[in-house]
């Protein structure tokens, strides 16, 4: 369970990212954040992981309040809470292999991972999980030889890896065209479900977000301005959470084939 | 342990490759740090403190009175420097032209002049100024030789690999308008080329500043000479006096060549 | 005819095409240039007259008195070219090793403080201005003669050099791939050796053979202050005037530095 108590965030250049939010994400829930570009979506998943700071308030991640924690328990949180990223962000030169498994770091000695002793069972973990998102034929190529969709099932199986008690996926299919997007979203939700994982998703698409979230948070200047399951959500909230009619590139697209590459 | 993982693919050939390659270096290190060991004069070490005593105090307190000698000195180092990078950066256009693969249409001519660049840039400064101070004598001429031949090689090359990346789309629109070759050089080429062979002939100098240091030490003149006077003359005052002078006009030429640099390009 | 009414009109124009500004400003540094240069040309003694004039007695004066080389003599000189090729290896070793940490805390992409930051890059950059000879120098008069302080001037000469470059190429990697294992919960060596190792290392290695190739060259100095290698026995030969001698030295060393580069840049080809 999250819970956000009047949290907010000025940046150090003064620029608010989050203003008074007060949210809470049960266990299992796949939640959708909407909102457009500058609206504070990054910044409010990014909080969870203290990729970047609040300054007021209090964020709980199970019980414990994580806006002081710091060095060693900081790194045991972002061990508990996986992230996938608009690109990918997988490290280049390096195969699938070594990226999956490097979900494992948190949970490595650094003199063991400098060496690579990785345990058994973590490898087979690494492998296990590459199986799930189909892209272990993939294992000993360098990570830049595969395609944007390749790349970023990668980086779920390698949140996988780190055996996550909750992810966050920031924008994870802005960088993908349509099939791809629902490919990726499809192991997400898979995902969520099977494991009991709690996700939460930014999006700007809300075809996408209807599609795939039990809930949506809307957000608009840093504050929460909509927050309900998804069978309350029409085309109304959107135009209220964008503060503007909805148009053509607010939707993603349907899911014209069965997504295999 | 069972097939946790899949086999990774047979690179056999690469496999064996990479143990050759890191065989030779291990033997490399192993025979350079052996070789070292044994040559190694370990008594240096003995009473290190006391010899540090001795120079380091001194070393930081520069000796003022010598300003004038050592100043003269750095300011013909700078001189043999600039009139030595100067030299080359004229004589590096036709070579560099010479040598770039779109300028010169048989390849054999044009790799002939690669060749030429690389052989110029093989020699290193000592040696050349030491050819030099046979020949023309001792003093600051055979430095600014020195450095021109050697700073002559590497913007030769640099220049080259500017002149390889234009856009010959200007040079191709200009001959269909009919322009002459002289009026392609001067319209379509160096407009081009002209602030990056600036910014390459000024961090030349930089380098060259560093490399006329050395000169003094075969009699091509600049601040060499004096360096080794004063340390064999125990003279250690003057020798943090010539450290700091250096330091001081290599930072502030480092800097305005940098500023002037980015500007530039 | 149309085309040539063209080309006469843009030459025509000529006159204009730049700001009259512009084009009194590069007058002017064109001419600060050129006298600073005939200021250093008389400042140097340079005389390019007669060196072109008697450029032939020049050449003849060259072959007279080192050529024929010595060839017997190359046997002497084989000994101080491999100590100069070792001290280059070791010099180069160390370098690089201290290099690691150095420019980890000049990249701004790993250290955040800027203090930290800020000090390291003052010092890499005071470092970098210290000429070799300087640097044998004072390492000779703070050691004593041998290859020792040779070996230590080579490792300080080059850290300044290599840590600049590595440092920079750290600043420019990509902070993405970093920030997945920062999120994982990576400590900071790991976010290192997982993120920014792969990313640099192909370079780092590229460098490190270049600074090689300079060690070897910048080697030649160090016998001269007394700190090893061959130059010991050229300013020996120099100050006998033995140029025959001479000749044969620097012939075998010109035949290492051109297999030593040719290997190097095979390597090199190979990692980039």
């Amino acid at each position: 369970m999250i819970t956000f108590k009047d949290l907010s965030l000025v940046y150090p250049n003064g620029t608010p990212g989050l203003k008074d939010v007060n949210v809470t994400v049960n266990e299992g829930e796949f939640v959708v954040i909407v909102g457009l570009s500058g609206a504070g979506k990054s910044t409010f998943i990014r909080s969870i992981n203290r990729m970047v700071n609040p300054t007021e308030g209090e964020l709980y991640v199970e019980d414990e309040n994580i806006l002081d924690l710091k060095g060693k328990d900081l790194r045991k949180l972002r061990t508990k809470v996986g992230m996938i990223f608009q690109n990918y962000n997988l490290v280049n030169r390096s195969s699938v292999f070594k990226n999956t498994i490097s979900g494992r770091l948190g949970h490595t000695g650094t003199l063991k991972s400098i060496f690579n002793l990785f345990s058994k069972e973590d490898k087979a973990r690494a492998y296990n999980n590459l199986k799930r998102v189909n892209i272990e034929e993939y294992i000993y190529q360098r990570a830049d030889q595969l395609s944007g969709g390749q790349q970023q099932r990668v980086s779920i199986a390698r949140v996988l890896t780190q055996d996550p008690k909750l992810i966050l996926a920031d924008e994870p299919v802005a960088s993908l065209d349509p099939p791809t997007s629902h490919q990726v979203m499809q192991y997400l939700k898979k995902i969520n479900t099977e494991d009991n994982i709690t996700t939460i998703v930014n999006l700007h698409f809300i075809d996408m977000a209807m599609e795939y979230a039990d809930r949506i948070i809307g957000m608009r200047d840093g504050e929460v301005v909509f927050d309900g399951p998804v069978s309350e959500v029409s085309e109304k909230t959107f135009e209220q959470i964008y503060n503007r009619p909805i148009r053509e590139d607010d939707l993603r697209g349907s899911d014209t084939d069965d997504g295999e590459e | 342990m069972g097939k946790y993982l899949p086999p990774k693919p047979h690179q056999t050939q690469k496999r064996i490759r990479n143990l050759i390659i890191y065989t030779i270096l291990a033997i490399i290190f192993i025979w350079a740090f052996k070789g070292v060991w044994d040559r190694a004069d370990w008594s240096v070490f003995n009473n290190l403190a006391e010899k540090f005593q001795r120079v380091i105090p001194s070393l930081f307190s520069p000796d003022w009175n010598q300003l004038d000698k050592v100043w003269e000195k750095i300011v013909e180092t700078v001189f043999i420097a600039y009139a030595g990078t100067l030299i080359a950066a004229i004589l590096a256009v036709p070579f560099g032209f010479w040598a770039a693969k779109n300028m010169v249409k048989s390849p054999i001519w044009n790799t002939l002049g690669k060749w030429f660049l690389i052989l110029d840039r093989t020699f290193p400064e000592l040696i050349l100024a030491i050819f030099f101070v046979i020949t023309v004598g001792p003093g600051a001429f055979a430095g600014v030789l020195t450095i021109g031949l050697t700073a002559f090689g590497m913007l030769g090359k640099l220049y080259a690999e500017v002149i390889e990346s234009i856009d010959m789309k200007v040079v191709e629109a200009m001959e269909a308008n009919g322009a002459n070759k002289m009026q392609i050089l001067f319209y379509a080429i160096f407009p081009q080329v002209l602030p990056e062979f600036l910014s390459f002939a000024l961090y030349r100098f930089e380098i060259d500043i560093r490399a006329s240091t050395i000169l003094g030490l075969v009699g091509a003149g600049g601040i060499g000479t004096l360096i080794v006077l004063s340390a064999a003359n125990r003279n250690w005052e003057q020798l943090g006096l010539i450290l700091l002078g250096i330091i001081v006009v290599v930072s502030v030429i480092d800097f305005a060549s940098t500023k002037i640099r980015k500007r530039l390009v | 005819m149309t085309e040539k009414n063209k080309n006469q009109k843009s030459k025509s124009n000529v006159h204009s095409l730049y700001p009259r500004k512009l084009k009194l400003q590069i007058t002017w540094i064109f001419i600060i240039v050129l006298l600073f240069y005939f200021y250093s040309l008389y400042e140097t003694g340079a005389d390019f007259v007669t060196l072109i004039v008697d450029f032939d007695k020049i050449i003849n004066a060259l072959f007279n008195k080192m050529l024929p080389p010595n060839w017997e003599y190359i046997s002497v000189a084989i000994d101080p070219l491999i100590e100069t090729i070792q001290i280059a290896v070791v010099a180069t070793t160390f370098s690089v090793l201290i290099c690691i940490p150095a420019s980890l805390m000049a990249a701004n992409t790993i250290v955040k403080n800027k203090f930290i930051y800020q000090t390291t890059r003052t010092i890499l950059n005071i470092l970098r201005t210290i000429p070799d000879i300087l640097l044998a120098t004072i390492f000779v008069s703070l050691f004593g003669i041998g290859i020792i302080s040779g070996i230590l001037a080579l490792t300080i000469f080059s850290l300044g050099l290599l840590a600049k470059l590595l440092s920079e190429t750290i600043e420019t990697i990509d902070p993405r791939q970093l920030e997945a294992i920062r999120a994982s919960g990576g400590n900071i060596i790991q976010v290192i050796w997982y993120g920014v190792v792969p990313q640099v290392l192909p370079q780092f290695i590229s460098y490190g053979l270049y600074v090689f190739e300079l060690n070897v060259r910048a080697s030649l100095v160090l016998g001269f202050v007394g700190a090893g290698g061959i130059g010991t026995i050229i300013d020996t030969e120099l100050n006998f005037l033995r140029y025959q001698n001479v000749m044969a030295i620097l012939i075998v060393l010109l035949v290492a530095v051109i297999i030593i580069e040719t290997i190097s840049n095979m390597l090199r080809r190979r990692v980039v």
